[in-house]
């Protein structure tokens, strides 16, 4: 809300040649939260989850695991957490002991800490979630496709709670050159905290951020049977895929459109409720603009008082944390009626038709409101969440 | 020069605690690594390959499970160290 950006420049040797050097690290380090004897058999991006789970768990009013706090019961409590990647930096940090200390100095947690599945299952062994761990992968939609994946164990009846979100970790030196050598991210290493300007002519690209981001969804039922504090109403996913390229946006948005009528077709949605959007937009030229005309081609004139914000302008793309943290921000938009303002959007593209919450936050309508949260994913993955006051 | 009986307890006490945050003084002869230490069959591949860097003994796979307690490793260690 305050408008600032995480974006720093990366020190140290091992960064010092690559083309692009700035990236949006955690302000704190999950490392240092944890007692070291838990950190060290955790990849950071299930440090990142842990953390973001117990925080999630403790706001929502559980004291302790499942079946130790009697409010929910093992079997009917689930853990969906999702990364793009997964245990990247192990596998690297492991691959390099491998090759400078030999065999036997590899860690035997590695795989456990690699495996994307990873944080699903920590999280689950933390509050003893017995109805189902799960971790759908795709690539940026996966945080998102968590939430949608936790929301329909919820529906189907597997459960009554699940923890559900996305983390991700992968701020080394490989991944970002090999994005890099995408031309998918920004270089402006000389003002980091500018680099991140979706909507802005002047973006060139994502910046990597890191982090995870944890709600804990439950059956109206049984959060009104124990009286939990509710933020808001969830109403559904728009799911689809654009079959167009592995890594490119299909330009017109088409896929996109197909998730948003996906939507408003399986929910109860209605466009005119609709009054905040917290965009996918990664600050790419052609992303960025796909996704408005996707918005524009099935709300019509309904995109007119949807007030957009684009939080990676401040956060920089947590990939497969994206989807949780972006649910995080659009859910506490919901109940504070305040939209996340987006940053450094200096000069707008004339190619945007569409309301973007610039610079400062902004006050949302009193009565029922609406919201959506898009994220989108390399190899076409499209995933539309919409959320309602309550 | 070989370590002491009580050299290589300290050792492995500093590395239980390293591993798995085990308090060094409550590292103890008869302790069980599983039972009574936290130490998972994981930790303990940790464990023992700390424990040969340490004390310069190679450790075979086949005899890793049948050191039980820290005096097993203890004696093992004495017996075997180079």
């Amino acid at each position: 809300m305050a408008g600032r950006s995480g974006v720093k420049p990366l020190e140290g040797e091992r960064f010092a040649e690559l083309p692009v050097r700035i990236a949006a690290l955690a302000a704190v380090d999950p490392g240092d939260v944890l007692p070291r004897p838990l950190a060290r058999k955790l990849d950071r991006s299930a440090q990142f989850a842990l953390i973001a789970a117990r925080e999630a768990w403790a706001d929502a009013g559980f004291t302790g695991p499942a079946g130790e706090d009697e409010k929910i019961r093992p079997e009917r409590l689930g853990s969906v957490i999702a990364s793009g990647i997964g245990g990247v930096i192990t596998l690297l940090d492991q691959y390099d002991v491998l090759k400078e200390k030999g065999v036997r100095r590899v860690s035997p947690h590695t795989v456990p800490m690699l495996m994307p599945n990873g944080p699903a299952a920590n999280v689950g062994i933390e509050v003893n979630a017995q109805a189902g761990v799960h971790t759908p992968v795709s690539a940026c939609a996966s945080g998102a496709e968590a939430i949608g994946y936790a929301v329909e164990m919820i529906r189907t009846g597997r459960a009554d709670v699940v923890l559900a979100g996305g983390t991700e970790a992968a701020i080394h030196p490989l991944p970002i050159a090999a994005f890099a050598n995408m031309m998918a991210m920004s270089k402006s290493n000389d003002e980091p905290e500018k680099a991140s300007r979706p909507y802005d002519t002047g973006r060139d690209g994502f910046v990597l951020g890191e982090g995870a981001g944890v709600v804990v969804l439950e059956s109206a039922e049984h959060a009104a049977a124990r009286g939990a504090r509710v933020y808001c109403e969830v109403l559904g996913q728009g799911l689809s895929a654009d079959a167009h390229h592995i890594a490119q946006p299909e330009p017109t948005g088409r896929g996109i459109a197909t998730a948003m009528q996906n939507l408003l077709d399986q929910t109860d949605l209605k466009p005119s409720e609709v009054v905040h959007l917290n965009a996918h937009a990664t600050s790419t030229p052609q992303g960025d603009i796909a996704e408005l005309k996707a918005l524009r081609k099935v709300l019509g004139d309904d995109l007119d008082h949807v007030a957009i914000s684009a939080t990676k302008s401040m956060t920089g793309h947590l990939l497969g944390g994206a989807g949780g943290i972006e649910t995080v921000a659009t859910v506490l938009a919901l109940h504070h009626r305040m939209a996340p303002p987006t940053i450094n959007v200096e000069h707008l593209d004339e190619a945007v038709e569409a309301d973007i919450v610039r610079d400062a936050p902004r006050a949302l309508p009193e009565g029922p409101i609406a919201a959506i949260n898009n994220s989108f994913g390399f190899g076409g993955h499209n995933v539309v969440l919409a959320f309602r006051s309550v | 020069m070989a370590a002491t009986q009580k050299e290589i307890l300290d050792g492995l006490a500093e590395i239980v605690n390293e591993i798995a945050g085990i308090p060094v003084e409550d590292v103890e002869l008869e302790k069980s690594f599983t039972d009574d230490l936290d130490v998972d069959s994981l930790s303990m591949v940790e464990v023992v390959v700390a424990a040969e860097e340490r004390f310069d003994v190679k450790i075979p796979d086949e005899d890793v499970k049948n050191l039980k307690t820290v005096g097993d490793a203890t004696e093992y260690i004495l017996k075997h160290q180079g």
